[in-house]
């Protein structure tokens, strides 16, 4: 896939942000455990957030490789803030826009397009994330209200000062057929009685990016907040979920470009035994493969976003694409830490942050167990 | 209101810049070309006038055919048409003759209100195309301003210098240079990137300016460059020995070089 004119202009003024204005400040959000509000905001007036969202609903009408293409160049510098920018939209934005009504797109979407708020999706529960379908939140219509009783954890976005609403996936019945759960998911609005957030959990990376574990005690939300068909919750979500992993593994591919960066500019500089350490063929080689990995990482999901551009299916290399960008992102931080020494080890340094992010890439949105379930179910196993 | 914006491609800052060695000119292909970050910012105040009242914005550059690049982002931002000077027989023009293709150029734009220009680019740095456009024109040019506010036809800008601030005004049409502190430009949106596509470029040559070859370019210049030597490396510096008085002895040094 080649970039078009337009999505290289993107890249380029994204490129120009990440690296003017990320790259200097978002080291101490991420010591201080911090939500970097004012990029956000600017991550907003630039649109980034409305890029796969239809203009009458406040987007820039553009597609979701225009989202990747942004994610890439975020992720090379940063992932707690490409991953606000992720989630902000395949899990906030995308439900609504895919299997919104008229008036709920009405309603949130303008101020989601233009990050003055954020959604999240709340799928996984304490119980279970790669087994979504058992889900144990439940939501019951009383009086034309749904009254939901549950948890969800790790939630993404859903406990920022700007954030809006999150939708949950919680069980509505049972299909009268078939005897089955119905999974349906519902719009909680932010601040509704009874929806508590708890205070964010300690991680490992993405420090500055938002993550908590919400409650769901008789929270009483009206009948027009179910999202999308009742019944069809876990369905929509999981054809959502081929999405976002394209978006992810543009991140990931960013975050591997980043190491790889960091690692030959220090190669350069950085001096041992009477020369620089990238006249050593072992580091050479170190960045050789780092390079490697990055650049057929980025071919899958590019591959992938093609299928899903000219609507073709793309499940397969969406999940191939995933598998391989996660893999390559926490290869290369984990080589392009070794490459820095102990400032690798310094949660100052760039690669460090990488280290302690890439972790998660192979977790989040699917692991990499799922992504090999799918990938194996495709071929008819 | 009828603004033009004049913008200028510069080699990226960040890249290693040159010389030619044939015709001892900047030797534009060897780094990357950028917008003028001092031109992002004249971009910005046209856009925040016109998004204030009601203005039409052009962008005016003189360059080579990549200067198109320039051109584009400064539409994304938000501009709406632009004019291209772009002839083989402009290279090499100095200041003089730059300001009087940019002058010509102005014309063809119509009735001009303000012209907008950054107050020295990164590469020529002879801060001294607003100065000569207005002379040209024969309008006021208010320079180095921080703060520009345009109403009921005039324009008040505000001036920082070492000594202190000027407050200036002159009536439009009027020529004015920005500097450093005026905004923090916008970055273009994907809207405004796809909708920079559609937008009109004007492309003239020196022709079409009632120009002739020899009143431009190396030919038309006053000044040029004779020879030229790279900078000489950076020399040790001085080293401060600290025996208990190391605070006072740096602060001598930065006195000695006035900077504190
Ligand atoms: C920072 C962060 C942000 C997150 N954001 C969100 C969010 O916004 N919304 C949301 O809904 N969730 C979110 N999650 C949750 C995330 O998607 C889940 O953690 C993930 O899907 C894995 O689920 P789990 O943790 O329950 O692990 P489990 O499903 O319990 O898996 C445990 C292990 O078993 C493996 N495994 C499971 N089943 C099989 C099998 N059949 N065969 C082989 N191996 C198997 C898994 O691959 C994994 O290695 C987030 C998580 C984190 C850490
Ligand atoms: C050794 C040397 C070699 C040079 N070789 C070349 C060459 O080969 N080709 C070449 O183009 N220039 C060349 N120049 C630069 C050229 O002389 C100046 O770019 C030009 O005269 C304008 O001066 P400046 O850039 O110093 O403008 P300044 O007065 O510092 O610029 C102020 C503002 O004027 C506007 N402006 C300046 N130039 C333009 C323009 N071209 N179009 C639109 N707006 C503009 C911008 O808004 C800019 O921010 C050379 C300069 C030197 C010193």
């Amino acid at each position: 896939m080649q970039l078009s004119t337009e999505h290289e202009e993107l890249r380029r003024t994204v490129e120009d942000f990440a690296q003017k204005e990320v790259a200097p400040v978002i080291g101490d959000f991420y010591i201080r455990e911090e939500f970097p509000y004012d990029l956000v905001a600017t991550m907003g007036e630039m649109g980034l957030f409305g890029l796969p969202v239809p203009e009458e609903y406040g987007g820039m009408g553009g597609d979701y490789v225009a989202l990747c293409v942004a994610l890439e160049e975020l992720g090379r510098v940063d992932q707690s803030v490409a991953i606000t920018l992720e989630a902000g939209v395949s899990l906030g934005i995308m439900p609504l826009v895919r299997f919104g009504s008229d008036e709920q797109k009405q309603r949130w979407l303008p101020d989601l397009a233009a990050g003055k708020a954020l959604g999240g999706f709340g799928l996984t529960e304490a119980g279970g994330g790669s087994d979504a379908g058992a889900t144990r939140t439940t939501a019951k219509q009383d009086d034309g209200d749904w009254v939901i009783n549950g948890s969800k954890a790790f939630i993404t976005n859903s406990g920022t000062r700007i954030t809006s609403h999150v939708t949950v996936t919680a069980v509505t019945g049972r299909d009268e057929a078939s005897g089955k759960r119905e999974i349906s998911a519902i719009l909680v609005p932010s601040g509704t009685e009874g929806f508590t957030v708890a205070p964010s959990y300690s991680k490992v990376g993405w420090n500055a990016s938002d993550t908590h574990e919400l409650a769901f005690s008789d929270c009483r939300v009206p009948e027009e907040n179910l999202v999308g068909q009742r019944g069809k919750g876990y369905g929509q979500f999981l054809s959502i979920l081929d999405e976002g992993r394209v978006a992810i593994a543009a991140l990931s591919v960013g975050a591997a470009q980043g190491c790889v960066d960091e690692s030959v500019r220090y190669a350069r500089e950085r001096q041992a035994f009477g020369a620089a350490i990238g006249t050593y063929q072992s580091i050479q080689f170190k960045i050789a493969e780092m390079e490697t990995r990055t650049v057929a990482a980025r071919l899958a999901w590019h591959d992938a976003a093609e299928k899903m551009a000219a609507g073709k299916p793309f499940t397969k290399e969406a999940s191939i694409a995933k598998l391989l960008s996660s893999n390559a992102a926490m290869d290369n931080a984990r080589d392009a830490t070794q490459i820095f020494g102990g400032y690798g080890f310094m949660n100052e340094y760039p690669v460090a942050r990488h280290y302690r992010d890439s972790k998660i890439l192979e977790i989040g949105e699917g692991t990499s167990e799922v992504q090999k379930m799918l990938i194996a179910k495709r071929l008819g196993l | 209101m009828n603004i033009v914006v004049l913008i200028k491609q510069v080699p990226d800052t960040w890249s290693e810049r040159k010389l030619s060695d044939g015709d001892k000119t900047l030797d534009r292909a060897s780094s990357d070309a950028v917008l003028d970050e001092i031109n992002e910012r004249a971009v910005e105040e046209a856009l925040k006038i016109k998004e204030a009242g009601d203005a039409e914005v052009t962008i005016l550059t003189a360059g080579p055919d990549r200067a198109t690049d320039a051109i584009r982002k400064a539409l994304s931002m938000g501009a709406d048409k632009a004019v291209h000077v772009n002839d083989e027989a402009i290279h090499g023009s100095d200041a003089i003759a730059t300001a009087k293709v940019l002058a010509k150029a102005i014309g063809t734009v119509g009735d001009v209100d303000l012209v907008l220009a950054g107050n020295e680019a990164t590469d020529g740095r002879s801060g001294a195309m607003a100065g000569m456009l207005g002379e040209l024109l024969g309008w006021p040019s208010l320079t180095h301003a921080n703060e520009l506010t345009v109403e009921n036809g005039t324009a008040k800008a505000k001036r920082e210098t070492d000594e202190g601030t000027s407050d200036l005004e002159a009536s439009l049409p009027a020529v004015v240079s920005v500097g450093e502190k005026i905004n923090e430009p916008r970055y273009p949106s994907f809207k405004g990137i796809m909708a920079a596509k559609k937008k009109p470029v004007t492309t003239l040559g020196i022709a079409d300016l009632g120009l002739d070859a020899s009143e431009v370019g190396l030919a038309g210049s006053l000044v040029q460059v004779d020879s030229f030597a790279p900078r000489p490396p950076k020399s040790g510096g001085q080293k401060v020995e600290d025996e208990g008085d190391g605070g006072a002895k740096i602060a001598e040094y930065l006195v000695g070089q006035k900077l504190i």
